[in-house]
């Protein structure tokens, strides 16, 4: 015991000294970014595919199996994962080589680097993780959150906006004109659909007078009816958010980037494991923008029974309870788009830029000044 | 010169231009569809749900009654091939399929049969024309197996041994009453030769 607390101390150092913040960072990347991240996004590509096919009357790829291990064929992404290893990495003779060759990793990392500010667990207590502490109340906390970023969402924006990149230069390093309009296209679509994404958040950075996405949730309550979508502005916030969020990923019904029966799109020269960055990517950023929406939106972590777990379970437990809510709404929501992308027709491109700047952006501006009215008639009662 | 331009009016009161009760209405009839289908996948009753799906392998659709599958060749009441090689089969196939080399029945009691009779199923169109033009019922198509896939081509090229062990009795008259007509009708002029005949001579039965 005496030599666990010396290494323990020994790793960790002191509580808040930058030791300590860089080591749980590490070990919350592991988890987040890499478990819970790349695991839900693989497990999506399999569950897009059997959920899209319950939903047209079909059952779906359930055949991949481990010996006896079939799990209605939930091993699929295992399968194609493999599959993506072992084809040709083929790379057209008069591509741009390094640029041929970043585009994938600039499509995925934006979407790893927003995980970053979500929080998804109430805090660790540190040096009290094994006492009850009732209505988490702590001194030291630790975060459940791999950076504690005071610009929070902005930080978000920045990044996300940063995976056009990926997508335009995959179009335009490929040498393919079918690639070359594929990344055209997914540059204005993200440019557009950007603004208003920002314009709908704002208005909820006014409600909630902060932007840090850990505080955004302890300003939310347990019961649904205390989270954060209940009101006019919150829900037309929600709507846009969630309209705008589904634009960035580049998937139906907003999928002109792709647009699979015209163009394929801007990853058109890509195979083999490349085109599996952009696939995962893809995922990826459905996974961690549902998590953004729920940490806004539906409460993160928090559920109804909150507060009476943490007067009946120690802080390890009521962080392990918390993870496996946010985990649970992150799927729902995830889901959710899924089904969405397997329910609606896509737009036409310019049908696509109308919604985008005739539409939603004036929306989400008018929606900003009902938000402003709406702090102030609050901060006035 | 400009160009001109036609616009045309987009019809739709406030709620269908802001999609969002049609989206509505369309993901409630998706959901609904999934919910029951995985629902009653889950709880094993499949059959109650609405997945038209047929696990192949393991479940497959009854083929109908005149599918036409691989061929096979009839057999007479002594297992011997039913085919008297009369060459129409053969003559007929749009796919020149079927090779056929008859020849003569070391025992006489048969005037003609083939001594090979090979179907490439490879070249077939499985259009039963050669089933059609058999006069004898000798080959057929109603084994309801499809033609398998193989590794080399020689292997999807069926031999009389192959086709034959499909083959059953069929319950047509076996055509005319063969090399042996003249004795069963008492006729006195005899077959020459070393040929004699073997056990009964075939009549009209079976």
């Amino acid at each position: 015991m005496e030599l666990l607390n010396k290494i323990v101390n020994i790793v960790f150092g002191e509580y808040g000294s930058l030791q300590f913040t860089i080591v749980w960072a590490v070990i919350w990347i592991g988890l987040i970014q890499h478990a819970v991240g790349m695991g839900t996004a693989s497990i999506l590509t399999w569950l897009e595919r059997r959920q899209s096919a319950m939903m047209q009357d079909r059952l779906g790829p359930n055949r991949a199996n481990i010996g006896p291990f079939r799990a209605w064929g939930i091993t699929h992404f295992l399968a194609d994962a493999l599959k993506f290893m072992f084809k040709e990495d083929f790379v057209p003779p008069k591509a741009h080589k390094f640029l041929f060759g970043l585009a994938p990793i600039l499509a995925m990392a934006p979407a790893l680097i927003i995980a970053t500010i979500l929080p998804f667990g109430a805090p660790l207590c540190w040096g009290h993780m094994n006492e009850v502490l009732p209505g988490g109340v702590c001194e030291t906390p630790v975060n459940l959150q791999i950076a504690h970023l005071d610009v929070g969402v902005l930080f978000y924006f920045a990044m996300s906006s940063l995976s056009v990149f990926g997508a335009t230069l995959a179009g335009w390093a490929s040498y393919n004109k079918w690639a070359m309009m594929g990344g055209l296209r997914a540059s204005a679509q993200m440019m557009s659909y950007e603004v208003t994404m920002g314009m709908a958040i704002v208005a909820m950075f006014l409600i909630y007078g902060t932007m840090e996405p850990g505080a955004m949730v302890f300003s939310q309550g347990d019961m649904p009816w205390e989270w954060g979508i209940w009101g006019v502005p919150h829900f037309a916030a929600f709507i846009l958010f969630l309209t705008s969020a589904m634009a960035e990923t580049k998937r139906t019904p907003f999928d002109i980037p792709e647009g699979e029966p015209e163009i394929i799109g801007y990853f058109v020269e890509y195979s083999g494991l490349r085109f599996g960055l952009f696939f995962l990517g893809e995922f990826l950023e459905v996974v961690f923008s549902s998590g953004l929406i729920v940490t806004i939106f539906f409460g993160g972590w928090k559920f109804p029974g909150y507060q009476w777990v943490t007067e009946h379970v120690p802080n390890y437990g009521v962080s392990a309870i918390t993870f496996a809510v946010w985990m649970t709404k992150v799927f729902i929501f995830s889901s959710f788009q899924l089904a969405v992308r397997w329910s609606l027709p896509r737009f036409r491109s310019d049908q696509l830029m109308q919604l985008g700047w005739q539409r939603l952006l004036p929306l989400s501006i008018a929606n900003l000044l009902i938000a402003a009215g709406w702090v102030m008639y609050r901060g006035a009662n | 010169m400009t160009i001109r331009v036609k616009v045309v009016a987009r019809p739709g009161s406030l709620s269908q231009q802001a999609y969002l009760p049609a989206i509505a209405h369309g993901m409630g009839i998706t959901f609904r569809h999934f919910m029951k289908n995985w629902m009653l996948n889950l709880t094993g009753n499949r059959k109650k749900s609405e997945i038209v799906t047929v696990q192949y392998p393991e479940e497959t659709v009854p083929y109908p009654e005149r599918f036409r599958g691989l061929h096979r060749l009839m057999k007479r009441d002594d297992d011997q091939v039913r085919c008297v090689a009369c060459m129409l089969c053969a003559a007929v196939c749009p796919a020149h399929c079927i090779t056929i080399v008859p020849e003569e029945a070391a025992d006489g009691r048969i005037e003609k049969r083939p001594a090979i009779f090979e179907i490439d199923e490879l070249r077939c169109v499985v259009c039963g024309l050669c089933t059609e033009a058999c006069p004898c019922d000798a080959i057929r198509m109603d084994t309801k197996e499809h033609a398998k896939p193989v590794y080399q081509r020689h292997v999807a090229v069926l031999d009389k041994e192959e086709l034959l062990s499909r083959g059953t009795l069929s319950s047509a008259t076996q055509g005319g009453v063969g090399a042996f007509w003249r004795e069963s009708e008492g006729n006195d002029r005899q077959t020459t030769g070393e040929v004699q005949p073997a056990g009964p001579p075939p009549g009209p039965a079976r």
